[in-house]
């Protein structure tokens, strides 16, 4: 399960900041004039597979899956998950959060086990916790806070603690953003590696264009502001995928720069 | 290391030792007679007689046991009911006037009312301590909760946490560091006060030895009660301070 339906979504926001009026000064928002971010956006992502969305920054990438994760309120359109509709957050649905997600007064384990907290039994539920810190690599810093990890594990710690809930989907909002090349590089590996394994439904934003055609089952590229949904591709190459061998692959990736307003694409 | 500790105890017992030698200085060419200005030695041989006879530790312990009343009430009823008006937006915008009105107004300007409502006795002393600190907590508390990420209550509402768990496991916890201070500053205003309202309403305590010491003019065990009153103080800062060094709150100081 994890089947996300999205049919003529709009989102609009209220613009309270007071914009200071000078006699050639039009800004682009007035106070209390809505601000449609999300503009009649039709998507399907079916059960298990792996979206990455890109689009400009401020196209409101992070509001549509805040909103389909159900911590924001959409303003018309019809969102449905396995067929219900959503309601407001719930642990089916876990969000990765860009960053410092993990709650900073508890241990990995501790944070690890807030999905499965009210598990009666604690032997199996020990070792549910174990299995997917195990899986993120931090076997051993079980007992430290979270400010005593690198930007790196940290991540991985709130992978685990999402995977421990077994939810039917997940949202990523770069959730690699703020680290290094060759971290960024190991956890897609592992984000790609546990998606075959779980076949959950995961949602990925991310501003790296190889990065999502190197993931992604399905890539949605959307506008500027307000987000109109510009390219919505499946793409059906196997792991790991390589930009040299497969003409099609490297044919989207200029169509997909080119999309994004970059004409000169390397 | 080690170099770095022994200097934390030499150097401040350095500075005391200059001031008992100034405070020596002043006491011998200022001309006042010792029963006026007492000087160190005067001052030591009436701790003396204090620590000898009981006297000190008993007005201690009487001013211990209302600091400590009083501030544990404030923090019982301070704490939760800051969490309570800092989460509860609708709260604030309801009692943050009358908060900010009450808090101005000093402990001492409820005295006439505090004796009036609780006679003489350790009630009036205790009410006033706790005043004293339970404004400085409850504003510290309900701005320690406003100041946490709002990431947080997200964390909450993806994992279902219950109201209850929200408090127990969110925003009690989120607001540890920025509350030691708080209680740290609320612990140092109550022993200030308690002093205070030893003169007025009770006959213990050091306030009250202070008071009784200037009728029968002995200045010397004024001196005595004053330091005693700084020493306790540094013994209660000490305590809180350690508190900071509880793991799951050092996360605050990185
Ligand atoms: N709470 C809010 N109130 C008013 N406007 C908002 C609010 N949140 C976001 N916006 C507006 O919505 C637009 C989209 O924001 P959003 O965070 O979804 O962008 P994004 O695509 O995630 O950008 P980025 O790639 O930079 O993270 C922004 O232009 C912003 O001005
Ligand atoms: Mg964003």
């Amino acid at each position: 399960m994890g089947h996300v339906i999205i049919k003529d979504l709009c989102k609009d926001y209220v613009e309270r900041r007071a914009a200071p009026r000078t006699a050639n000064n039009h800004s682009a928002v007035d106070r209390g004039q809505q601000l449609r971010v999300l503009d009649q956006v039709d998507l399907e992502f079916h059960d298990g597979e792996l979206v990455c969305i890109l689009g400009p920054s401020g196209c409101g990438k992070t509001t549509l899956i805040r909103i389909i994760a159900g911590f924001e309120e959409k303003t018309s359109g019809t969102l449905l998950i396995d067929g219900k509709q959503v309601k407001g957050p719930s642990s089916e649905n876990i969000f990765v959060f860009q960053h410092n997600g993990l709650l900073p007064w508890m241990t990995v384990w501790e944070n690890a086990g807030l999905g499965v907290r009210k598990m009666g039994n604690e032997a199996e539920k020990a070792e549910r916790i174990q299995e997917y810190i195990d899986i993120v690599n931090l076997s051993g810093f079980e007992h430290h806070y979270p400010h005593q990890l690198s930007g790196g594990m940290q991540r991985r710690a709130e992978l685990a603690r999402a995977l421990v809930v077994n939810p039917e989907v997940l949202f990523m909002d770069e959730p690699f953003a703020g680290l290094d090349y060759l971290t960024r590089v190991k956890m897609r590996e592992e984000i790609i590696n546990m998606h075959e394994y779980f076949r959950k439904t995961i949602i990925f934003i991310t501003h790296d264009i190889e990065e999502a055609l190197t993931m992604g089952d399905r890539v949605v590229v959307f506008t500027e502001r307000p987000a109109k949904v510009k390219l919505n591709v499946s793409l059906e190459y196997p792991h790991p995928r390589d930009f040299s061998c497969s003409v099609d692959l490297e044919q989207l990736r200029r169509t997909v720069y080119e999309e994004l307003g970059v004409h000169h694409a390397l | 290391m080690a170099d770095f500790r022994y200097m934390q105890i030499v150097l401040p017992l350095a500075v005391f030792l200059a001031l008992g030698i100034v405070w020596q200085c002043a006491a011998s060419f200022s001309g006042w007679s010792s029963a006026v200005f007492p000087g160190p030695v005067a001052t030591a041989v009436g701790m003396w007689e204090l620590i000898a006879n009981g006297t000190l530790l008993q007005h201690s312990v009487a001013s211990l046991f209302r600091v400590t009343l009083g501030f544990y009430l404030a923090v019982i009823v301070g704490v939760p009911l800051g969490m309570l008006i800092g989460w509860w937006k609708t709260g604030q915008v309801m009692f943050n006037a009358l908060i900010q009105f009450l808090r101005p107004i000093s402990p001492l300007a409820w005295i006439p009312l505090a004796l009036l409502w609780f006679g003489i006795g350790d009630k009036p002393a205790v009410f006033l301590i706790f005043l004293a600190s339970f404004f400085p907590l409850l504003v510290s508390t309900i701005t320690a909760v406003n100041h946490i990420n709002s990431l947080y209550f997200q964390v909450a509402a993806n994992f279902n946490f219950s109201p209850l768990e929200t408090v127990s496991k969110v925003i009690f916890p989120a607001i540890l560091p920025e509350l030691l201070p708080a209680l740290r500053i609320s612990l140092g205003v109550a022993w200030l006060v308690v002093v205070a309202a030893e003169m007025i309403a009770v006959k213990s305590g050091l306030g009250y030895l202070i008071l009784d010491s200037r009728n029968a003019l002995r200045m010397d065990y004024v001196m005595d009660a004053m330091i005693a009153i700084g020493l306790i103080g540094i013994c209660l800062d000490r305590i809180i301070v350690q508190l900071n060094r509880i793991e799951s709150v050092s996360w605050g100081s990185v």
